[in-house]
């Protein structure tokens, strides 16, 4: 079965319906007698709202219902998890209405929601309703939310501070720096990114008044969280009430995981007006409300011996959040950011401080990396500088720190323990690959030509499939992270997985059926794998961080077991052989050392007809259901090499190579996982040199809402891209797999800049913010030249 | 309200519409061709690509009054059967998809293409692309889709 089982770049099964247009978008689908919502959102970033007049709305053509906060009265949306300031005192929780409560915090606020047969009226409806907004001054940027006097967004909240987060020994740290031999230090501004998965949310909500059922289809990447989190906490509903079926979505990297109010304002507002709801964002409203990604301000010292080791790095950070905690958020600049600080290298002391701040934006939370683009990129854009500063090759300078291949279980200076990796081959990998030792030919030849050509390196550490529900409970998450798959064997023997965790782009519906093919023997075709719907998978925490192969994948190898086991037994009776001597493989089951065997699709049959069966001990049916729970964080590494061109007069930036060398572990499809590697690759490169989310200091308006601002890499952009995998196994999940999804949205960022910084160095410039734009670049160069 | 006669993937279709009615919407509200997909509202993003009169169209910028008269044909119209366009077959061996919302628009893009160009280089490709966004791929295999697509176009002439 090996052309269709682990390690073959199997085609996709999901291909032919998204290739002929007939994937199944929740936009796609329409209910019966449906209504449309049009939601009102706030044009102020900070305002107070005094009376809203919807009389002309209500009375406005085809209009059904008009709702703002005085009529929804359910819980606000919650918060998945609690980080505690320095002192142990836990986080600020302001509350997070679904419709604004006598105030606007970002432009984009929810304040109405309009109803009607037709969308147009309800969006023409929307024009009608009068809000007294009385405005306040707008706090966009972290400077202006923190200074003394600044205007408060929550009354409760001082000086706009969530929290004041800290992790390692702060005067350890310290001594260290103070005598180290050098000391490199670093100013790090990380751009707020906008996720712009190419599917707008969307939502249909349905209320059944026979059974009492709602039914909601959403844009969700964990379909059951969203039930849980809106059930439990927003409107009060019962699980065996809610139906959550998050169907094919378009992609989301982070963005589609939260619940959000539209969510939660349809599925109320439906029951009310005794109609199915759809709403669908356009891409205004998607950059005016999906949580967006980055947004810190970090100063970062780092402390080296005279022979480049090295000695302690500080990090302080202050993390933008936006006006909401939205799912996740103060996890991510904590959790899932400093204890990644220590990245390939065996760094002795660190000590990382991170302020969380509310201000007038949309809120931020998980995009792509989440946290652990942020710290890779501190961590190798200062080493890099460390290099330049003495002298010493970048790439050596790694190697010198990087972590012992021998070293592991390696324990970090901040919480993780790594269980595998071999850092010194994906970066010689890399480095061949890039023909780093050719470069300097390169750089005299574009120079020839007046252009300056740098190189840059990232070697990243990633923690993906997050995390023992232990240790996630005991840092303060609200929730398990485990994950849970369901085998169903039919009669004949074909195959129905379905799994908690959710495909919007990750291909699932082939890896996992290879995983299944591979263990039991049945061909890829008699698979499918299902997910995305509360009533069918029984329960599970979607797709995020890299966790659908290592948590889920192993959920399934658990369930696989059991089938496997229980096959034996009826193997063992149909073949009148002790169950000690059954040995499954190749799909048959046989007696050890005879030519007995008995095909797995004759097992199943008998399952299901149990005519010669052993009835007394066991069950009838083939099904079998396994939960897993992470007995720790992978460990996916690597090294990205970018090199750039730069010409002077345009400042424009041209990326000529991208190469990426990164071990995720065992690979189940090659085809995918280089997939997953561009498409992050793309994302960290729109980082490093497009994308910026730009409020304007004054009024708190984006700027870039729409893609014509926005920035978005366009396929001329963009190389094709070098990429290649070396293998460490896992240890501890059962397919040794460490995940893929976001690598190289963290390694590229920081391999690009140390790129521009590396060519820039030529002329003075060593230091630039991201975006690389040819303004920026331009502008840099020439005030050098001028000074 | 206006009424428009058009032809879709081979079929004729008259169609009420209102003035504002877009060609997208018609396309997925009245005919229930969902294929076509929208991503953005600005004309920026591709995924609602359609051919009209044999042309790549950007289908949320026509209105759908000035498209009556004219042959339309969208990803529904493409594969014969379960036998795929070798577009979409490039597409599915290059993996060229990822969540395959771009995709619709990202093919009918691609076949204008090669229909004008019948051996684009990767440069070419990248240029042509500038209209259609992919958040997923990083364009790498969409490229090498294309081009692989073009030539099978070719050599099925
Ligand atoms: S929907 Fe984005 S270009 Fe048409
Ligand atoms: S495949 Fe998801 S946007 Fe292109």
């Amino acid at each position: 079965m090996a052309d269709t089982g682990i390690g073959a770049a199997v085609r996709r099964k999901e291909d032919f319906r998204f290739l002929t247009g007939k994937g199944n978008y929740v936009d796609d689908i329409n209910r019966p007698n449906q209504a449309y919502a049009y939601i009102l959102r706030s044009p102020h970033a900070h305002a107070m709202v005094g009376k809203i007049d919807t009389s002309k709305a209500k009375a406005a053509p085809g209009v059904i219902a008009v709702f703002t906060g005085e009529d929804i009265k359910v819980g606000g949306l919650p918060c998945g998890w609690v980080v505690k300031f320095k002192d142990g005192s836990p986080q600020h929780e302001p509350p997070h209405p679904v419709l604004a409560q006598g105030k606007v915090r970002h432009v984009g606020d929810p304040v109405a929601v309009v109803i009607a047969d037709m969308k147009a009226q309800a969006k023409d409806a929307a024009e009608l309703i009068e809000v007294d907004y009385q405005p306040l001054p707008a706090i966009p940027t972290m400077e202006a939310a923190t200074k003394s006097g600044a205007p408060l967004l929550f009354e409760n909240v001082p000086n706009n501070i969530c929290y004041d987060w800290a992790i390692g020994d702060e005067a350890a740290v310290d001594a260290i720096i103070a005598k180290a031999a050098h000391v490199t230090k670093i100013e790090i501004v990380n751009n707020r990114l906008v996720a712009n998965a190419m599917e707008p949310r969307a939502a249909i909500a349905e209320y059944d008044f026979g059974t009492g059922e709602h039914l909601l289809y959403t844009t969700s990447q964990n379909p059951h969280a969203i039930r849980l989190l809106m059930g439990a906490f927003v409107l009060q509903l019962p699980e065996h009430k809610l139906r959550v079926i998050a169907p094919d979505v378009g992609g989301g990297f982070g963005s589609k995981i939260f619940l959000y109010a539209e969510e939660c304002i349809l599925t109320w507002a439906s029951a009310q007006v005794k109609r199915p709801i759809k709403w669908t964002a356009e891409r205004g409203e998607s950059f005016a409300s999906d949580a967006q990604g980055r947004d810190h301000v970090t100063h970062a010292e780092l402390a080296l011996d005279k022979d480049g080791k090295f000695l302690a790095l500080k990090v302080s950070t202050q993390a933008n959040l936006g006006a909401y905690l939205s799912t996740f958020a103060p996890a991510v600049p904590t959790y899932l950011y400093a204890t990644l600080l220590a990245g390939t290298y065996t760094t002795p002391a660190i000590y990382a401080e991170v302020k969380a701040i509310f201000t007038n934006t949309v809120p931020v939370d998980a995009y792509r990396g989440a946290g652990r683009p942020e710290a890779c990129y501190v961590v190798e854009r200062i080493v890099s500088k460390a290099a330049q500063e003495l002298t010493i090759d970048p790439a050596e300078l790694r190697r010198r720190n990087f972590i012992a291949k021998d070293a592991y279980p390696y324990q970090t200076p901040v919480a993780l323990a790594y269980d595998s990796g071999d850092y010194f081959a994906t970066l010689d990998m890399a480095l061949k690959a890039a023909d780093y030792a050719g470069f300097g030919l390169r750089r005299e030849e574009a120079a020839k030509h007046g252009k300056l050509r740098g190189i840059g390196l990232a070697s990243y550490i990633e923690a993906c499939g997050v995390a023992p529900s232990a240790v996630a409970g005991a840092l303060g998450a609200r929730a398990g992270l485990y994950e849970m798959a369901e085998v169903r064997v039919h009669p004949t023997g074909s195959i129905t997985m379905f799994t908690g965790t959710h495909s919007h782009g990750q291909s699932h519906e082939t890896t996992f059926a290879q995983v299944i093919s591979d263990r039991l023997g049945v061909p890829i075709e008699n698979i499918d794998v299902v997910h995305g719907d509360t009533a069918k998978s029984a329960f599970g925490m979607g797709t995020y961080g890299s966790r659908s192969l290592p948590v889920g994948g192993s959920a399934l190898v658990k369930a696989l077991d059991k089938v496997v086991d229980k096959g034996k037994k009826i193997a063992a009776h149909l073949m009148e052989a002790s169950e000690a001597d059954i040995e499954f493989k190749n799909g048959a089951y046989t007696v050890a050392g005879t030519d007995k065997n008995v095909p797995f699709g004759a097992v199943a049959f008998a399952a299901y007809v149990p005519h010669n069966y052993p009835l007394e001990t066991l069950e009838p049916g083939l099904d079998e259901t396994a939960y897993y729970d992470p007995k720790n964080f992978t460990f996916p590494s690597g090294t990205h090499i970018a090199e750039v061109e730069i010409d002077r007069d345009t400042g424009e930036v041209k990326l000529v190579n991208l190469v990426a060398a990164d071990d995720f572990g065992t690979i189940v499809n090659p085809m995918v996982v280089e997939g997953q590697v561009h498409g992050g690759l793309a994302q960290g490169v729109g980082q490093a040199l497009l994308e910026n989310a730009v409020y304007d200091a004054e009024s708190g308006q984006l700027i870039t809402g729409s893609l014509m601002d926005y920035c978005m890499p366009r396929a001329d952009n963009l190389p094709s891209f070098t990429v290649g995998t070396h293998v460490t196994k896992c240890t501890h999940n059962p397919l040794g797999v460490k995940g893929c999804g976001e690598a190289g949205a963290i390694g590229a960022p920081a391999a690009v800049m140390n790129a521009v910084v590396d060519a820039l160095n030529a002329v003075g410039v060593n230091d630039l913010t991201m975006p690389a734009t040819p303004e920026k670049v331009w502008r840099a160069i020439h005030r050098r030249l001028a000074a | 309200m206006p009424s428009v006669t058009l032809t879709v993937n081979g079929k004729q279709a008259t169609v009420e519409v209102e003035n504002r009615t877009l060609l997208v919407q018609l396309l997925r509200e009245h005919l229930g061709l969902t294929g076509t997909h929208v991503g953005c509202d600005t004309s920026q993003c591709g995924a609602c690509v359609v051919h009209v009169d044999g042309a790549s169209v950007k289908s949320c910028t026509l209105l759908a009054v000035q498209a009556a008269g004219t042959n339309v044909l969208t990803i529904e119209g493409l594969a014969k059967g379960d036998e795929l366009h070798p577009m979409q077959a490039a597409f599915r061996e290059n993996h060229g998809l990822q969540c395959g919302f771009c995709t619709p628009g990202m093919v009918m893009s691609a076949v204008d293409l090669a229909h004008r160009n019948a051996h684009p280089t990767e440069h070419e490709i990248r240029e042509w692309l500038e209209g259609n966004i992919c958040r997923c791929t990083g364009y790498h295999n969409i490229v090498k889709a294309i081009k692989a697509g073009a030539e099978a176009m070719a050599g099925s002439r």
